[in-house]
């Protein structure tokens, strides 16, 4: 099976890799998939607390190379967005964006739900209900 | 830039020298083997008859115990289903292992849909099956044990002799898909007590499109029911114009490979045990898949712990061609069935690559191997979450996964 040149690009050149202090208040991390399923994400997300927008994402995947440019692309999507603009990205968008076969579209919803748990656990830590942003976002 | 083909388990190349031998076959000497009228047919069948001997010279068999194919699928798919039909009245059920090639499990399922009882062995840590596990299977209604001489994942060799003392004790048949090994390894099938044998020339440096079912004649003598009706060829187990240019090829990579066999994979084996230890010394957390000790001299197949094989192959498949037990191309993930037959975690089956060495095989591709290996697996443990993770310590197997 051929990969997009945009697959290869995010493969050969990963954006945004590594790791932001999982401590840290305004840090969420959403860490999904499973070693047996051949795909871990761990996605962290940095919160300008003034703004409430994503100041600075960081990625780490164990996966196929699809699984490891939908993380990568995730990651510059979110930077700049609001929390609440981050969630409605949708995993098609992915999809589309990077032109995966169908064989592989589970990647781009382990990368869209990284991006779900990253922010739930931010919104955790920080007392923010989630339902009410998913309602607002919705809106 | 140089390519590397690391993956003659899958296919090996043509020799030139079959080739060479193959090509007047195509043109002038394109006659139909079964004309008995004219010259034609006379030269196309005396090429066919020299075939079957350098072949059955490779096996130590008797020449009118092959009966050419159109590969091993067909092969194995003759033997299985032809000794059900022809021995049905004397029982139903077949053993095999779950170790098997689909070529054999796939067939195995579709005669248990037409009546069969099948047992499916499993195997140890190292991949064997265990004899007396066997011994015990066999009932009074087997008619066929079915278990390969070399895996095509692993090149784990099962104890072939032993299974075939096991069916000569209780009068059962024994078939042997032996394409990892035949042409590689010395492989006789009388010797073994394997009454039918499937192979293939494209994985001994023939041509695509042509095998081989070995079937024995004497002590016992197997018949198997044709599966494919017409012209009552190959002694009527096997219908359909030979393939007389593919046949001419088989029979000279049979004569090569009987010739060059032990230099060549004396070569290979050093080739194959330099690449292994050079990984392992270069990088933590590599496992070996197989018993070292019962195994084909060009194969390894290796894990590389935290690190997903489709991934790592796609650092360097544009320069290098080899397989990966991990089949994220599936809807289902499921990684490589015969690996996780061997107990490997589906992480470490995730983790696995299989390297199949050949007859071309350089210094200089091991070379390459190595370091491509090297780079890929460190560019992708820097990008792996749980590679981190076992580095800060935690315990991989506390941690609650989302599995999908």
């Amino acid at each position: 099976m051929a990969y997009s040149d945009k697959v290869l690009d995010h493969f050969k050149n990963p954006r945004n890799v590594g790791s932001l202090n999982k401590e840290a208040k305004n840090v969420g991390t959403g860490l999904v998939g499973a070693p047996e399923c051949g795909d871990v994400m761990r996605l962290q997300i940095e919160v300008d607390e003034e703004t409430g927008t994503i100041k600075d994402a960081k990625f780490k995947t164990f996966g196929c190379g699809s699984a490891i440019a939908s993380s990568s692309l995730a990651t510059e999507w979110l930077k700049g967005k609001t929390i609440d603009d981050a969630l409605k990205i949708d995993n098609m968008d992915i999809v589309e964006e990077l032109a995966l076969p169908p064989v592989k579209i589970h990647c781009s919803v382990l990368a869209e739900d990284a991006i779900k748990a990253a922010i739930k656990d931010y919104q955790t830590k920080n007392g923010i209900v989630a339902e009410q942003t998913a309602e607002a976002a919705k809106a | 830039m140089k390519r590397v083909y690391l993956d003659n388990n899958a296919t090996t190349p043509c020799d030139p020298r079959v080739v060479e031998a193959m090509l007047p076959y195509f043109t002038e000497k394109f006659g139909n083997a079964a004309s008995r009228s004219h010259p034609y047919g006379w030269e196309a069948e005396e090429a066919v008859d020299y075939a079957r001997e350098q072949i059955a010279t490779l096996i130590h068999a008797d020449p009118k115990e092959i009966i050419f194919t159109s590969g091993a699928t067909e092969s194995d798919n003759l033997a299985l289903k032809g000794v059900f039909d022809m021995y049905r009245k004397k029982g139903n059920h077949i053993i095999t292992a779950t170790t098997e090639h689909k070529a054999v499990l796939d067939t195995c399922k579709h005669l248990a849909e037409q009546g069969a009882e099948i047992t499916y062995l499993k195997v140890n840590d190292k991949g064997l099956i265990d004899l007396a596990e066997l011994e015990a299977a066999i009932k009074p209604t087997t008619i066929l044990v079915s278990i390969m001489w070399a895996n095509n994942e692993t090149g784990v060799i099962q104890p072939v002799k032993e299974i075939g003392e096991i069916c000569a004790k209780k009068g059962i048949l024994f078939m042997s898909d032996a394409t990892q090994a035949v042409g590689k390894i010395d492989v006789n099938p009388r010797e073994m007590g394997i009454h039918l044998m499937a192979f293939t020339a494209h994985k001994m440096y023939g041509p695509k499109g042509v095998g081989a079912l070995y079937v024995s004649r004497k002590n016992p003598r197997v018949k198997v029911t044709a599966q494919m009706d017409g012209g009552g060829h190959e002694r009527g187990m096997r219908s359909g114009t030979l393939n007389v240019t593919g046949i001419v090829g088989f029979g000279k990579a049979a004569e090569l490979a009987r010739k060059e066999m032990d230099q060549d994979m004396a070569r290979i084996s050093k080739l194959r045990d330099r690449l292994e230890t050079t990984l392992k010394n270069k990088l933590e957390e590599v496992y070996i898949n197989g018993d070292p000790a019962h195994r084909m001299p060009h194969v390894t197949n290796m894990s590389f712990k935290h690190v997903e094989g489709e991934g790592l192959m796609m650092t360097f498949n544009q320069r290098m061609a080899l397989s990966s037990g991990s089949a994220c191309t599936s809807a289902s993930l499921e990684p490589s069935y015969v690996l996780v037959a061997l107990g490997l975690g589906d992480d470490l089956a995730h983790s696995s690559l299989r390297f199949s060495l050949g007859r071309f095989t350089t210094d200089e591709d091991i070379d390459i191997a190595i370091q491509s290996i090297e780079e890929g697996v460190n560019h992708m443990r820097s990008l792996s979450p749980i590679w981190e993770m076992y580095k800060e310590g935690v315990d991989l197997s506390q941690v609650t996964w989302s599995p999908h």
